[in-house]
């Protein structure tokens, strides 16, 4: 009997009321100076009795115990860098760390930064799997996982790549549309709404807020200035730092999980061990992006989408309304992005900074598929996806995205197109 | 025989003489070419962009490379300064192999281009648009470039030799300015300018006169013969007939990425092969073998 | 609420260690997006790099201070060629997401397990990192300063790296008045148009990431010695971006821009930072918590990192018109 448990080990709060770089002042008080976190499983049980220590920059430790909310604090003396170990022996049967890595995790507190968020949780697709399963068996188990991840990426890179195609603005605030359509959700969700019917109306939300209303309030007045590719780019980095604390500014730093279906109960396929959730989303996600190609290739202003990308000049001298085609690609890319953030919410948690994280491997997915070129970055997801849970089986699971990274570069040496992508020209 | 040479500049003169009996037919070869090229071909996609079979280009001569749009003149123009690789074929400058080679370094051999779409460093002064066209200076070693005593008297030699060659094509008055603040036809007299600043032995030019007024324009085709006069072989693109016919000694036709026709300017332009390309895809059978009717239409195909 | 405080602990800040670090990350983007106009998103693997290079010399192999500053050129340069090789003849936003990728994937290889002997994991390396340059220390024992409230070892940190990044200006400006600066002014205005002229575009864009790696890498063993302490979670993207705040704060291809950038950058986010905190602190704002102060700062750093490219690209103090010119 396999049976799966993850433990999303929160997100550690460290607050320095104060706390000066160090001379002339009287230094904060000791209560002022805490490390504070709140550990909890994926279905939000509070996980209690776990024994944490901080081992400060003298070699002096401190330790604090998870409460019966999980919470749990540690007074500290002063700034300086620390080490926060979690004793894996304290942990209740059953609960296992995600990765045996962030058992340890350091920590720098320092004048001038008055609370540092780290992410302890790595909030892999795949948890620790108890009892032991063959070579083969975990192959086809990771190959799943991977189609199931390469989903996700696709959700997520089909924006990404149509918002490039069409006006060239390489979005490094895309991920945040993931997080802000997974956290619109809960907002319904906490509100009282199933998330069944929470979900459809933040992607609907989410395509036209985050989308629309973010082509029209921000980037189109942008094109109007002409404003370059680069400082563009750059403006994307701004706004996507401005989201994500945003959301630690309303949200909080630790993960959350929607309140229906988060601690679902696993069911085995043949060899294969998944949740009924992730296959429905799975299956969702199939439609969804079956029906985006098929739009693409059908309707008339998918095919005026894929003239613009082609020739944005050419398509707007042949008459297509090419800011009309750009506010359909926002609202069809961040409909999907929102999408991509519920997937990832439902199947593991919220958390302020997971669309940053799914980031690089986006761009891995769309550079593999050569930017602009939408069905290449369904390809590239799905590539991206199972090299992703394969190379598991190599190396650790920690360093997974370091292959995905890995290869991405990879394939920019060889082809610095991309794999389906085409040269520019020059002169 | 010498009737028809006696008034014209000793360049023009040795170009047309040496020009004079060479065949005109498609890769005739010439008597002492500067470049020559064969089998060189490019595909994008399914479209065979350049298929030169063989092509020589005469040394001192103006040579004008005409071809309706898209007939593959700029892609050829990549290929032969290594901006793009080909699919096949070898070429050489001076007898030297040259297939291969980074296009910074057959522009230090002496093959120097511009671009159709004029690249002004706009954020640099017409003189360090200059400057860094000058070639050789130890300044722009990164390890020299901190002690000025090695390379300020050359950095002076080469600003007099700017403002030398700015004032030729009437730009010494904007020295000081932001090449950004230039008008179009400025820019690009400002990069054949920068492009003359290398001292190369054959100036490629993609449509030089694109953009420039009337008025300017004479003065260009002076500019550009007397860089023939000077020895420089030029290679250029121009889809303006008259221009072609004032000034090149030496005309090529591509079509569809071939060269279908060669010859000196009056028999090229009467070729009804060259009026077939130039015309034919738009007006199907109806033309007359007029070179007057070639020059009206093919002034509207200059972008 | 003490004004007097939150001024003298706002200009600390301003022209402290932390601010330091940040500038050398600047001077050398400068000169590699400034200039060059290399879009180098993984600056902060080149501070990672002189950190580590300290981390493992000292603490791991337990070598002198003296020679880590030799290792973490030598690793800084190393990684410019590994970095700049493959990518530095991709198009600007290809070389923007492998770099910024490039640099993650070397946070998470230091900070796995497997290499935990070298580096350190996830707490990555702590111990007296920069004794040897601490007992250099000319200040007297009992030293203290009459306003600013820096310790007498940060004092001694913060002199010899201010001396630094004046040397490093002086060194950048000398550079860019050159030949040498003229052919990276050109590539950053169009890389092909220099090709043209016969320079080799790629060796000096090499040479320009080398070169800001270099003085970037001065800012991580600065980190190293002053912070004692070197991890691999303090190297994050967002450090990179924070640098590119600065240098467009105090305007890109400016020799003073870094400088004026990470003063101005550090004095409003600190003062800021300072002066919400008291007014939280002493009950004027009670919607907020003090733990509120950091997101909203990062909010503040996002902001305006946004405002300044759509309204100022140039930076506070640059010329419009040379930015106007053309559409970056
Ligand atoms: N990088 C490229 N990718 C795909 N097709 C290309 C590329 N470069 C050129 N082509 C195609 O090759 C053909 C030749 O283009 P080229 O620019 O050489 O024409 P041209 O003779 O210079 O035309 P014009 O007179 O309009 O400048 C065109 O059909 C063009 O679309
Ligand atoms: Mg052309």
């Amino acid at each position: 009997m396999l049976r799966r448990v993850r433990l999303a080990l929160g997100v550690l709060l460290l607050t320095s009321v104060a706390f000066l770089v160090s001379g002339g002042f009287s230094p904060a008080t000791a209560a002022d100076t805490t490390i504070t976190g709140t550990l909890s499983t994926p279905a939000g049980l509070p996980v209690t009795g776990v024994v944490i220590t901080a081992i400060g920059p003298d070699g002096v430790s401190v330790s604090g115990t998870s409460d019966e909310k999980g919470v749990f604090v540690i007074p500290l003396s002063a700034g300086g860098s620390y080490t926060v170990e979690l004793d894996i022996t304290t942990l209740p049967e059953g609960i296992t760390l995600n990765n045996e890595a962030d058992a340890s995790r350091s920590l720098l507190v320092l004048g001038g930064e008055k609370r540092i968020i780290i992410g302890l949780s790595e909030g892999g697709e795949s948890g620790i799997v108890a009892g032991s399963s063959g070579t083969g068996e975990r192959v086809v188990q990771l190959f799943l996982d991977g189609i199931l991840y390469g989903l996700v990426i696709a959700l997520g890179a089909v924006g990404l790549n149509l918002v490039f195609g069409t006006t060239g603005l390489t979005n490094f605030s895309h991920g945040e549309l993931l997080t802000l359509g997974a956290f619109t959700a809960l907002t319904f969700n906490t509100a009282g709404l199933n998330i069944i019917i929470a979900a459809p109306i933040a992607i609907i939300f989410a395509a036209l807020v985050y989308g629309w209303g973010q082509n029209r309030i921000l980037w189109r007045p942008l094109r109007r200035r002409k404003t370059g590719l680069i400082a563009a780019m750059i403006v994307s980095i701004g706004l996507a730092i401005f989201l994500r604390y945003t959301l630690v500014l309303f949200f909080g730093g630790a993960p959350q999980s929607y309140k229906q279906f988060a601690g679902q109960p696993g069911i085995a396929l043949g060899p294969f061990n998944t949740t009924p959730k992730a296959l429905i989303l799975g299956a969702l996600a199939i439609i969804a992006l079956a029906a985006t190609v098929i739009w693409l290739q059908r309707s008339r202003i998918g095919k005026a989408t894929r003239a613009v990308s082609d020739n944005p000049a050419l398509a707007s001298a042949t008459g297509i309304d090419v800011e009309r085609v750009i506010s359909v690609v926002w609202i069809i890319g961040a409909g999907l992005a929102a999408f991509a953030g519920i997937y990832l919410g439902l199947t593991q948690n919220t958390v302020w900074n997971m669309g940053q994280r799914i980031l690089l491997v986006l761009f891995a997915a769309v550079i593999l598929g050569g930017l602009g070129t939408i069905y290449g970055a369904i390809v590239g997801a799905m590539v991206v996806g199972i090299f992703i849970q394969m190379t598991t089986l190599f190396i650790p699971t920690e360093m997974k995205t370091v292959g995905a990274l890995f290869l991405m570069i990879l394939i920019l040496l060889v082809r610095p197109q991309g794999l389906l992508g085409r040269k520019e020209r020059v002169g | 025989m010498r009737a028809d040479t006696e008034n014209m500049a000793p360049g023009r003169a040795a170009a047309y003489e040496a020009l004079r009996d060479v065949a005109r037919v498609p890769g005739s070869p010439k008597p002492d070419p500067i470049v020559i090229a064969d089998r060189v071909s490019r595909q994008f996609g399914g479209l065979k962009a350049v298929d030169v079979a063989h092509v020589e280009i005469q040394r001192g001569s103006i040579t004008a490379l005409i071809g309706p749009n898209g007939a593959g003149k700029t892609t050829l123009f990549n290929l032969l300064t290594g901006f793009d690789k080909p699919d096949t074929g070898e070429w050489t400058l001076n007898k030297k192999p040259i297939a291969g080679k980074a296009p910074y370094r057959l522009a230090r051999m002496g093959m120097v281009r511009t671009f159709q779409l004029t690249k002004a460093l706009s954020r640099m002064t017409v003189m360090d648009n200059m400057l860094l066209g000058a070639n050789g200076q130890s300044g722009e070693r990164v390890l020299n470039a901190l002690l000025p005593f090695t390379w300020r008297a050359q950095e002076r030699a080469n600003a007099e030799r700017a403002v030398e060659l700015l004032s030729r094509f009437n730009l010494d008055a904007k020295v000081g300015d932001f090449a950004g603040s230039l008008s179009g036809g400025q820019r690009k007299l400002l990069e054949m300018a920068r492009a003359l600043m290398v001292g190369p032995e054959i100036v490629m030019l993609d449509e030089p006169m694109a953009g420039v007024n009337p008025a300017l324009t004479q003065s260009l085709l002076g500019h550009i013969k007397n860089i023939r006069e000077e020895g420089t072989t030029v290679l250029f693109v121009e889809h303006d007939m008259d221009m072609v016919h004032d000034i090149s000694d030496w005309v090529i036709v591509m079509a569809q990425g071939q060269i279908i026709a060669e010859g000196p300017p009056d028999a090229v332009m009467k070729d009804p092969q060259v009026i077939e390309a130039y015309l034919g895809s738009r007006h199907g059978n109806a033309l007359t073998a007029d070179g007057a009717s070639l020059t009206a239409d093919s002034q509207g195909g200059t972008t | 609420m003490d004004f007097g405080q939150i001024f003298t602990l706002t200009i600390t800040q301003a022209f402290g260690v932390t601010a330091l670090i940040y500038l050398f990350a600047a001077i050398g983007l400068n000169i590699q997006f400034g200039y060059t106009g290399l879009l180098n998103f993984g600056q902060v693997a080149f501070v990672a790099a002189g950190a580590y290079a300290v981390g493992v010399i000292v603490l791991t192999l337990d070598l002198s201070l003296w020679l880590s500053i030799i290792v973490a050129l030598m690793a800084s340069t190393v990684l410019a060629l590994l970095l700049g090789i493959p990518t530095l003849r991709l198009r600007a936003d290809y070389l923007a997401i492998v770099t910024i990728a490039a640099s993650e994937l070397l946070r998470l290889l230091v900070r796995s397990i497997a290499f935990k002997d070298v580096f350190g994991g996830a707490q990555g390396l702590n111990g007296k990192l920069g004794q040897e340059f601490h007992d250099l220390n000319p200040l007297p024992a009992d030293f203290t300063l009459p306003i600013l409230s820096w310790s007498r070892q940060d004092l001694w940190v913060v002199i010899v790296g201010w001396s630094l990044a004046l040397l490093f200006t002086l060194f950048v400006w000398g550079l860019v008045r050159s030949p040498w600066g003229r052919v990276v002014k050109g590539i950053r205005e169009d890389e092909d148009a220099v090709v043209s002229l016969g320079k080799n575009v790629f060796v000096y864009k090499l040479q320009a990431l080398v070169i800001g790696g270099g003085i970037a890498a001065f800012g991580g063993i600065l980190w190293a010695v002053a912070k004692q302490s070197v991890q691999p979670d303090t190297f994050q993207p967002d450090f990179t971006f924070f640098v590119f705040t600065i240098l467009l704060l105090g305007g890109a291809a400016r020799v003073f821009g870094p400088i004026a950038g990470t003063v101005i950058f550090w004095f409003l986010l600190a003062g800021f930072g300072e002066v919400l905190s008291s007014l939280i602190n002493n009950g004027y704002i009670d919607f907020l918590t003090a733990t509120d102060v950091g997101s909203i700062r990062f909010m503040l750093m996002g902001l305006g990192l946004m405002l300044l490219m759509i309204f100022r690209p140039q930076g506070i103090f640059g010329d419009r018109r040379e930015l106007a010119l053309d559409a970056r």
